[in-house]
C-alpha cells in the first residue's frame, strides 16, 4: 500500500499510526525525508532533531506494537516554534543572545504533546523574540513563503507557518502576542488558533508581552486545530494566569450541529477602504457561502478598533497604539534578564564595570527591532511618561474589551479579515517599521481582550497567494469558533490548501 | 541665641519570612546551603519560566500586619521594580508598589522614661534577590539560593527622634517578628536588615534647618543601626555647621550611605539623584490578591497575647520589676512556662526567681531561650510546691532545679533521689549539731564567751551542720538547736 503520508491530515495520520497502517518511524523519516529535501528552499527550520525524533518514533512503535495506550497524538510528528523551551536542543528564539541556550526544563505545551505521543521534528524559525510580522526579524535566516518564495510567510510565527504550508510537518506549534499565529496561518494558508490568552500555558513560553502571549496550533484544517487545542488547553499550576475552567472535548463537540442559526458580526469599523480589494472579495465570497449554509450575518461595532485613514493614507489606530505600548513596556521588562551574566551572549571585549558589561552583551547580541521595542518600552514605563502612555494604554484596552463584550451581545461570533492584504515581499517593508505595525490592525484586538480567534485560508489571489480571514469569539468560546470553523470549511470548500496543488 | 538639634529618623526594615519554600517557586528557603542548589528556572530567571505565589508568605504577613494593628488590604496585587544588577536575575524584583499589603499601624517602644508610639507607614511583600560572593579567585561569584525568598519590608513614619528610640523600635520589632514565628530573625544570618533614614531639623534663633536625608543601607546589628544614626546625627550636625544653607534637604535631597562597623563610620554610596527610575508596572505574570475578611480573622485568631500586652500584664499582676519582666517575654514560650506553672497555682515570685536564676544561667550557657533548657510548667509547679511547703530548702531547690532538667523527672522525686529533701527527723538533725559541735569546739567557745564573732561562728556552725546535712536540714531548726545546746 503505497501511503501519501505528507498529504494526510494531523488527525489522518494519527488514526493511521493508531491503526498500524502507518508507523511512527515511517510518518516520522516522511518528513525527516522532506525536511532534508525542501527545507533548504524554505528555511523554515531552525533546528531539526532527526535522530532524537526517529528514537522517538521506534520507541512510541513498540509501545503501540506491545498495545500499549499511548495517548491522542501517539507517534504523529510535530514542530514547535524556537520560543518554547525543551530540555532537548536549544531554545534560541532566533536571537543571537540565545544562540546557544539550551533549556534545562520543557514548557508545558511541549510536555503536554510529548505525553500525548507527538515527536518533536525540530523547531521553528520565527522573528527574534516573537517580535515581527515577516520573520524577517530573525537573526538566523529568512524563512519563506512556500506559496512565492520571493514573499515572506508572516510572523512572528513564520516558520511554523511555512512548514505547515509546505508539509515539512502536520502540525505546528506557534505562539500569538499581537497576531503571530494568525498572520502567518492568513499569508501560507493555513489554519491558525490563538486560544483565548490563559488556556493554554504559558510556562515555557519565552516571554514577549506577557499578558498577550498566548500559545496555539497551526494546521492543515480545523478538525486538526481541535485535536491539538484539546491536549494543550488547560489549567497549569506553574502558571498563574492559566485559567482554571475545564476544558471541552473540542475534538467530539465539532460533530455537534448548530440548532439555531449561526449569528455572525461584521465589525463595521474593519470593513473600510484600509482593506485590501483582493481580501475583501474573497470575504465577500466567504459571507455568501456561509449565507447559503444558513449563518446569519450582523452588523456590530468596535468603536475602539476602529482605523481611520488620513487624506494622505497613513492609517492610524488606537488598538495599534496600544497594543504596541502595552507589548512594548512589557517586553522592556521581560527582556531585561538577557543582561550577559546568568547565560546566553556575554561580550568578549573588556569591561570597565558591571554596567558596561551589560550594555555591550545586550548591544552586541539583541537585533534591532528587539532594540526598538526595549527602547520604547522603557520610555512608555519611565517616571513622568508612566500615565501619559501605559496607564492610558491600560485604559483604551479596557474600552477596547467591553466593545467586544457589547458586540457579543448581538452576535455568536465575528467574522473579520485577518491581515489587510495577502503576504509582502521579502524586504519590502524592512525599511518602515510603523507600516509593518499597521499589518497588524485586525488581530491586535483579540490580544488586548484576551479572546479567540481563528484564522482561515479564505482563498487565493489570481497571483495564487492565499488570503485569510478569522472568526473571533467571547472568552473561553473555543468550542463553538472550532465548531464554526467546521461550518465555514464545509460551505466555502476552502480546507487543506498546499501550494501547487 | 538658641539652638535646638532633633534627630528626624524613620525605618525600613526587611525580613525574611521562614516560610517552607520561595515566595513565587518550589524552592526550599534555606540558609547556608552551597551556592545555587537551592535553585530552579523561576528564581533564576530562565527564559519561560513564571512565579507562582506562595500563599503562606502572604498569611505571615497578614500576621505581621495584625500584630502591628495595620489595616490588611483586601485587594493587592504584584508589580515589577526593574533595574539591573548581578544578584538579580529577571533584571526585575517583583514586589508591591502602589498597593501594600498593610498599613497604616503603630508599634509601642519601650524607654527608659516609659514608651512611645511609633507609626508604621506599611508593609509589603517581595522577593528577596540573590547574593554576590567577592571572594572568588579571578572574579565574583552569584549564588541565587536567597532569590525569591520571601521578604516583608515594614516601613516607619519618621518618628524616631533618639538613637535609644531607634534602637529600641528596632529590637521591639525584632521581639514581635521572633514572636509570631513569622521568621526565624536571626541577624547574622541577614534575615532581618534596617535602614534607618535619618536628618536632623536645627531650630536656630527660631529658624528651622533641615539636613539632607541620609538612608544608611543594609544594617544587620543592633550595634551597628545603633552606631551608623549616632554618627550620622553627630556628623550632620557638624556638616551643618561648616555651612548651615548650604547643607540642607533642599539642596543635597537624598544620599544612600552605608556603614563600616569598623570605624562606626558611615560611607557615601550615591545621590538618590543618580537613583534607579524603577519603571514600576504591575507584573503581568500573577494575580492580584484577593484577602477576606474570614481569612483575616482566621489569621488574627492565631495571634495570641502580643510581647508588649505580656510584659505589661506581668509588672501589673506579678508586681514584676520592667527588667524581669522584660526578660521573661523576649520569646512566647517562656512566658507560657511562667503562666503554666502559676496556673497549676504555684507562686509567681518563686517561680520567676527560678527561671531568671537557675533558668537564665543554664539557658546562657546553652545559648537558647529560658523556655527551651527542658523545663515543664508541671516541674516548676511542682518545685516552687516543695518549697512553699517547707520539703526543699532554698538552696537545696537550685540543686533540683537543676537535676530535674537533666532527668525530666518530678521534683519531688529528684528531690528524693539526691537526699534534698528537708530532714524533719529532729534525732538525725541533733545528731549533725552534736557532731558540728564536737568538730569546732573555738567556734562554740566564742559563743559561749560572747566574742565580739559569736554571731559569726553561730552562722559558721550553722553552715556546717547543712553541709553534713547535704543541704537537707531545716536552717531554722539547726540554728534553734545550737542556740540552745551552746547556750545550756
Amino acid at each position: 500500500m503505497d501511503i501519501d503520508i505528507r498529504s494526510m491530515t494531523l488527525c489522518e495520520l494519527a488514526a493511521a499510526i493508531a491503526r498500524r497502517d502507518v508507523t511512527s518511524l515511517q510518518a516520522t523519516e516522511a518528513y525527516l525525508d522532506a525536511i532534508a529535501a525542501e527545507d533548504p528552499q524554505i528555511q523554515a527550520y531552525n533546528e531539526v532533531y532527526p535522530e532524537l525524533a526517529r528514537q522517538r518514533a521506534s520507541e512510541i512503535d513498540a509501545r503501540l506494537d506491545a498495545g500499549e495506550p499511548v495517548g491522542p497524538l501517539a507517534g504523529v510528528p510535530v514542530a514547535i516554534k524556537d520560543n518554547l523551551t525543551t530540555d532537548f536542543g536549544h531554545t534560541t528564539c532566533s536571537s543571537n543572545y540565545l544562540k546557544t541556550f539550551a533549556a534545562p526544563y520543557t514548557a508545558t505545551a511541549v510536555g503536554k504533546l510529548l505525553d500525548a505521543g507527538a515527536v518533536i521534528l525540530g523547531k521553528t524559525n520565527m522573528d527574534e523574540f516573537a517580535m515581527g510580522s515577516s520573520t524577517e526579524n530573525s537573526a538566523t535566516h529568512l524563512t519563506k513563503n512556500p506559496w512565492d518564495t520571493s514573499k515572506v510567510p508572516g510572523g512572528s510565527s513564520g516558520g511554523s507557518a511555512a512548514a505547515m504550508a509546505a508539509r515539512l510537518c502536520p502540525a505546528a506549534i506557534g505562539s500569538d502576542t499581537g497576531g503571530s499565529i494568525r498572520q502567518p496561518a492568513a499569508f501560507c494558508g493555513v489554519v491558525g488558533f490563538k486560544p483565548t490568552y490563559g488556556r493554554i500555558s504559558r510556562y515555557g513560553l519565552v516571554a514577549f508581552g506577557s499578558s498577550l502571549d498566548q500559545i496555539g496550533p497551526m494546521t492543515a484544517d480545523v478538525a486538526d486545530a481541535a485535536l491539538l487545542t484539546s491536549i494543550l488547553a488547560g489549567h497549569d499550576d506553574r502558571d498563574s494566569t492559566s485559567i482554571p475552567a475545564p476544558v471541552d472535548n473540542y475534538v467530539a463537540e465539532l460533530a455537534i450541529p448548530f440548532e439555531a442559526p449561526l449569528r455572525i458580526g461584521l465589525p463595521k469599523e474593519y470593513y473600510t477602504d484600509a482593506l485590501g480589494g483582493e481580501v475583501r472579495a474573497k470575504l465577500d465570497d466567504a459571507i455568501v457561502a456561509l449565507k447559503a449554509a444558513g449563518c446569519e450575518f450582523v452588523d456590530v461595532s468596535l468603536p475602539h478598533s476602529r482605523i481611520d485613514i488620513a487624506d494622505d493614507g497613513t492609517l492610524s489606530s488606537f488598538a495599534v497604539a496600544c497594543y504596541y505600548i502595552v507589548c512594548m513596556a512589557e517586553a522592556s521588562s521581560n527582556l531585561g534578564r538577557y543582561d550577559g551574566v546568568h547565560y546566553g551572549h556575554r561580550t568578549e571585549s573588556d569591561v570597565d564595570d558591571i554596567v558596561e558589561l551589560f550594555s555591550r552583551s545586550r548591544s552586541e547580541a539583541l537585533g534591532d527591532e528587539v532594540k526598538r521595542r526595549i527602547l520604547l518600552g522603557t520610555y512608555t514605563l519611565s517616571s513622568g511618561y508612566y500615565d501619559a502612555y501605559y496607564n492610558k494604554a491600560l485604559k483604551v484596552r479596557r474600552l477596547i474589551h467591553d466593545d467586544f463584550t457589547a458586540a457579543f451581545e448581538q452576535c455568536d461570533v465575528m467574522l473579520c479579515p485577518t491581515t489587510p492584504a495577502p503576504a509582502f515581499g521579502i524586504g519590502e517593508k524592512t525599511s518602515d517599521p510603523l507600516e509593518m505595525y499597521l499589518g497588524d490592525i485586525y488581530t491586535i484586538s483579540a490580544n488586548l481582550a484576551g479572546l479567540p480567534g481563528l484564522a482561515l485560508p479564505c482563498g487565493l489571489t489570481d497571483a495564487g497567494l492565499p488570503v485569510g480571514c478569522q472568526l473571533v469569539g467571547p472568552v473561553l468560546s473555543e468550542s463553538l469558533l472550532l465548531r464554526a470553523g467546521m461550518l465555514f470549511e464545509s460551505a466555502t470548500g476552502i480546507t487543506r490548501l498546499r501550494p501547487g496543488q | 541665641m538658641s539652638l535646638t538639634v532633633k534627630p528626624i529618623v524613620g525605618m525600613e526594615i526587611h525580613i525574611e519570612l521562614a516560610t517552607q519554600t520561595k515566595i513565587f517557586c518550589r524552592c526550599r528557603n534555606q540558609f547556608g546551603a552551597s551556592p545555587n542548589t537551592h535553585t530552579c528556572p523561576v528564581c533564576i530567571g530562565l527564559p519561560g519560566a513564571l512565579p507562582v505565589l506562595n500563599a503562606q508568605a502572604i498569611d505571615y504577613s497578614i500576621k505581621v500586619g495584625l500584630a502591628l494593628g495595620c489595616d490588611i488590604a483586601k485587594f493587592t496585587k504584584w508589580d515589577r521594580k526593574n533595574y539591573y544588577y548581578p544578584d538579580l536575575p529577571k533584571a526585575y524584583q517583583i514586589s508591591q508598589y502602589d498597593l501594600p499589603l498593610a498599613g497604616p499601624g503603630t508599634l509601642d517602644i519601650p524607654l527608659e522614661s516609659g514608651s512611645k508610639t511609633i507609626r508604621v507607614l506599611r508593609a509589603h511583600l517581595e522577593e528577596d534577590a540573590g547574593k554576590l560572593n567577592h571572594d572568588i579567585p579571578g572574579g565574583t561569584g552569584v549564588d541565587l539560593n536567597r532569590a525569591g525568598v520571601p521578604l516583608l519590608e515594614i516601613v516607619s513614619e519618621p518618628d524616631l527622634n533618639t538613637v535609644e528610640e531607634v534602637v529600641s523600635y528596632a529590637k521591639t520589632m525584632h521581639r514581635l517578628i521572633r514572636w509570631l514565628k513569622v521568621s526565624e530573625a536571626n541577624m547574622q544570618m541577614g534575615h532581618m536588615r534596617f535602614e534607618p533614614n535619618i536628618n536632623l531639623h536645627i531650630t536656630q534663633d527660631g529658624v528651622v534647618y533641615k539636613t539632607p536625608i541620609i538612608e544608611v543601607k543594609n544594617l544587620n546589628s543592633f550595634r551597628s543601626v545603633e552606631g551608623a544614626v549616632r554618627y550620622e546625627i553627630r556628623r550632620q550636625f557638624e556638616e551643618w555647621k561648616k555651612d548651615p544653607e548650604g547643607f540642607s534637604l533642599a539642596k543635597r535631597g537624598k544620599q544612600n550611605r552605608g556603614f563600616d562597623p569598623d570605624t562606626e563610620e558611615t560611607v557615601f554610596q550615591r545621590d538618590k539623584e543618580e537613583a534607579h527610575d524603577y519603571r514600576y508596572f504591575p507584573d503581568p505574570d500573577l494575580m492580584p490578591v484577593t484577602i477576606s475578611d474570614e481569612k483575616r480573622d482566621g489569621i488574627a485568631a492565631t495571634i495570641g497575647e502580643l510581647p508588649l500586652a505580656r510584659r505589661a500584664r506581668y509588672m501589673a499582676d506579678y508586681g514584676l520589676e520592667f527588667k524581669n519582666a522584660d526578660a521573661l517575654t523576649m520569646d512566647e514560650a517562656t512566658g507560657d512556662l511562667l503562666d503554666g506553672a502559676i496556673g497549676l497555682g504555684a507562686d509567681a515570685k518563686r517561680c520567676v526567681n527560678f527561671l531568671l536564676s537557675r533558668g537564665a544561667a543554664i539557658a546562657n550557657e546553652r545559648g537558647c531561650a529560658i523556655a527551651a533548657i527542658g523545663i515543664t510548667a508541671e516541674q516548676l509547679a511542682g518545685l516552687a510546691k516543695l518549697v512553699d511547703d517547707g520539703k526543699v530548702s532554698a538552696s537545696a531547690a537550685a540543686k533540683v532545679f537543676d537535676a530535674m532538667i537533666e532527668s525530666g523527672d518530678a521534683p519531688a522525686a529528684v528531690a528524693e533521689a539526691a537526699g534534698l529533701m528537708m530532714v524533719t527527723d529532729t534525732a538525725q538533725t541533733e545528731a549533725w549539731v552534736d557532731q558540728a559541735i564536737a568538730e569546732n569546739p573555738e567556734a562554740v567557745e566564742m559563743i559561749q564567751t560572747g566574742h565580739k564573732k559569736a554571731g559569726a561562728s553561730l552562722g559558721f556552725l550553722t553552715g556546717a551542720v547543712m553541709k553534713l546535712s547535704r543541704g537537707a536540714a531545716n536552717a531554722k531548726e539547726v540554728q534553734q538547736m545550737l542556740k540552745e545546746k551552746i547556750e545550756k
